[in-house]
């Protein structure tokens, strides 16, 4: 303990000895730090906003057309399947939901964009949405709808437009009223989001077969077992039904992303450059540390400092470049996704795992930096000192 | 009383195979505790190869050779490590850590040691500088010193944790005469305070004063062993 503390007093020494350098090779880890959050920062606000839509469907257990890959684009599911989920003595009940795409008319620019629309049965509270309960009265009335107020600004600032009371749009061709706003976000299928009734649903999309729906979300008794009941549902039903517990049906949406997009390894390929970069920069410091000063530490084993100890020293530095690194760069990324959350309307979170997660890369980046650096510790050879 | 460093029959190699040479032949010889020994020689005698092997910083290949009463034939790199301990090294170089303060440097030498607290090692490490005539100068960095006052530094690093063996080779060589002199009567008198034995090579003839005893080494063999002729 005694010859760590004083290693690692040492290590402390002779970094802060040359406060540029000490500088520049903070920096490394800061550039590194922030790199690799913006890169997870990123990733994860796209996988969280591909699901997004699935994460807004309540439900112990969702059924889903085999056909149907992704929320998105869904193959419709015959309303028949939901009933005939019916007979199995643990569900409660079944809600359809359906999606699709209309054409929203941006109220001032008049310019026409695709918008994902979400219906089902105002009163059946479906939808785990902010906002989306509490106007179920409304939706009930013809021609109405609640417009995502996370959706990017191309659609036109239509929370703004409620406040002073002009709530009229054009929608599919339609005149339609925006009666409340809804959080949902944006994402890579959707740049923005309507959400609706059922009976408004179909009065919107037109090519839609009304025996047809998107999703059932299946409710079960209380106390009932999730998974026996999918496994009933799933016996129960034709094959053309596919039967999800809610975290299978989201598992399923994010795969779909990160499969078919090769998004993941983008992703991963740019954490592994700001390691790399920071790799070679801590190495970089270290290295020059133990190569300008060989005769030095050839004098410390002279002396009796054991080769531990050395190394001792050499790590107490890379893991001190770490921590003085890291901090920083936390502060700069926190930042950093407020204003690219701004930029991009992706939900841009840094959370305490995510955290955990860099802080655990960036000492392993300057652990491992330190293990090749001490490497040229070798040659300080006490013999050659005379 | 047991000698300090007890050689006999020493021979070393240098290089592999078709390149090995033979460096040292037939070392005999034995320093009492206290005792100030200079080596001289030609250059390319061996002197620094038998230091670095007294020294406990070349594992020893032949013949037998004791330090303190323990045998460094095969002695485990810790066994090796643990000796060093007891010597205080002064090179050609000054080889101060650039980073560290004058006192703090000297410092290191006792930071072996767990039995000495960082306070007892503050003031031994004043104490000592003060006595290299340094005292002023405790918290300058080494680029603040001149090449006397650094080796006076090394000094005063090599001979704060008491050893109990001095091993120098050619301290004064980087110093002008004036300042090599002073450096070395320091060695001298702070070695005899101690107690210490010394081993010193030189090529100075005016440092051969403070040695005891002088040596001359030739071709890797000893050549004489003389007592000092100027006491
Ligand atoms: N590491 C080594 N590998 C191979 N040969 C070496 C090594 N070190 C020294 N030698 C050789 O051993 C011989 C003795 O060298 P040594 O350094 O002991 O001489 P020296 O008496 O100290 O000379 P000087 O007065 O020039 O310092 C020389 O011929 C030298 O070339
Ligand atoms: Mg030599």
């Amino acid at each position: 303990m005694r010859s760590i503390w004083l290693a690692s007093r040492l290590a402390w020494r002779q970094l802060t000895h040359q406060p540029a350098r000490l500088a520049s090779a903070v920096a490394g880890v800061v550039f590194a730090c922030l790199l690799v959050f913006m890169q997870l920062g990123f990733h994860d606000a796209l996988f969280d906003s591909a699901t997004s839509t699935a994460r807004a469907i309540r439900g112990d257990i969702i059924m889903f057309s085999r056909q149907s890959e992704t929320t998105s684009r869904t193959s419709g599911l015959p309303r028949a399947r939901l009933m005939q989920a019916l007979a199995d003595p643990d569900v409660a009940r079944v809600t359809p939901i359906y999606l699709g795409q209309v054409i929203w008319k941006n109220p001032e620019t008049a310019v026409r964009r695709s918008i994902m629309v979400l219906g089902a049965d105002p009163d059946s509270g479906v939808f785990a949405l902010e906002g989306a309960s509490a106007a179920a009265e409304r939706l009930r009335q013809r021609d109405t709808l609640l417009f995502d107020a996370q959706s990017r600004p191309e659609y036109g600032p239509i929370g703004e437009r409620l406040a002073r009371g002009a709530t009229t749009v054009e929608v599919a061709n339609r005149t339609t009223e925006v009666v409340g706003l809804f959080r949902l976000g944006a994402s890579f299928a959707a740049d923005g989001n309507l959400l609706t009734s059922d009976v408004n649903f179909h009065r919107l999309v037109r090519d839609r077969m009304p025996d047809m729906v998107d999703v059932g979300a299946v409710f079960l008794k209380a106390g009932a077992d999730v998974s026996a009941a999918k496994t009933r549902l799933q016996r129960l039903l034709p094959d053309d039904v596919r039967v999800m517990t809610r975290d299978e049906f989201i598992a399923n949406e994010r795969a779909y992303w990160a499969n078919s997009a090769a998004i993941g390894f983008i992703f991963l390929f740019g954490v592994g450059m700001g390691l790399i970069v920071g790799f070679v920069i801590v190495y970089q410091i270290l290295f020059t540390d133990v190569a300008n000063h060989l005769s030095e530490y050839a004098t410390l084993k002279a002396m009796g400092y054991s080769d531990h100890y050395l190394l001792a020293v050499v790590f107490s530095e890379a893991l001190m470049l770490a921590a003085l690194g890291f901090v920083p760069g936390l502060a700069l990324s926190w930042w950093l996704f407020d204003v690219s959350a701004d930029a991009t309307f992706l939900p841009m979170l840094l959370r305490p795992d995510m955290a955990a997660f860099v802080f655990v890369l960036i000492f392993a980046m300057c652990a491992a930096s330190g293990a090749v650096a001490v490497r040229k510790l070798r040659d300080a050879n006490p013999a050659d000192m005379f | 009383m047991m000698p300090a460093i007890e050689i006999k029959g020493l021979e070393h190699w240098f290089g592999k195979g078709e390149l090995r040479r033979q460096i040292l032949f037939d070392i005999d010889l034995s320093t009492a505790p206290g005792e100030i020994v200079i080596l001289t020689g030609p250059s390319g005698s061996g002197k620094t190869t038998l230091l670095t092997l007294i020294g406990a910083l070349r594992a020893v290949e032949q013949g037998s050779l004791r330090l303190f009463g323990r045998e460094l034939r095969g002695a485990s790199d810790d066994d090796r490590i643990a000796v060093r301990r007891r010597i205080g090294f002064i090179f050609q170089q000054h080889n101060l850590l650039g980073f560290l303060s004058a006192r703090q440097n000297v410092e290191m030498a006792l930071e072996l040691d767990p039995t000495i607290d960082a306070g007892e090692r503050r003031s031994l490490a004043s104490v000592m500088l003060a006595k290299v005539g340094l005292g002023e100068r405790l918290d300058h960095p080494p680029s603040k010193l001149s090449g006397g006052q650094k080796q006076r530094v090394a000094v005063a690093r090599a001979l704060v944790g008491n050893p109990d063996l001095v091993l120098a080779d050619e301290p004064t060589a980087s110093l002008d005469k004036v300042t090599g002199q002073e450096v070395a009567t320091l060695i001298e008198r702070l070695a005899r305070e101690r107690g210490a034995s010394i081993l010193l090579v030189t090529h100075d003839p005016r440092i051969l004063g403070i040695a005891d005893r002088i040596i001359a080494m030739e071709d890797g063999r000893i050549v004489n062993a003389a007592e000092n002729p100027c006491d």
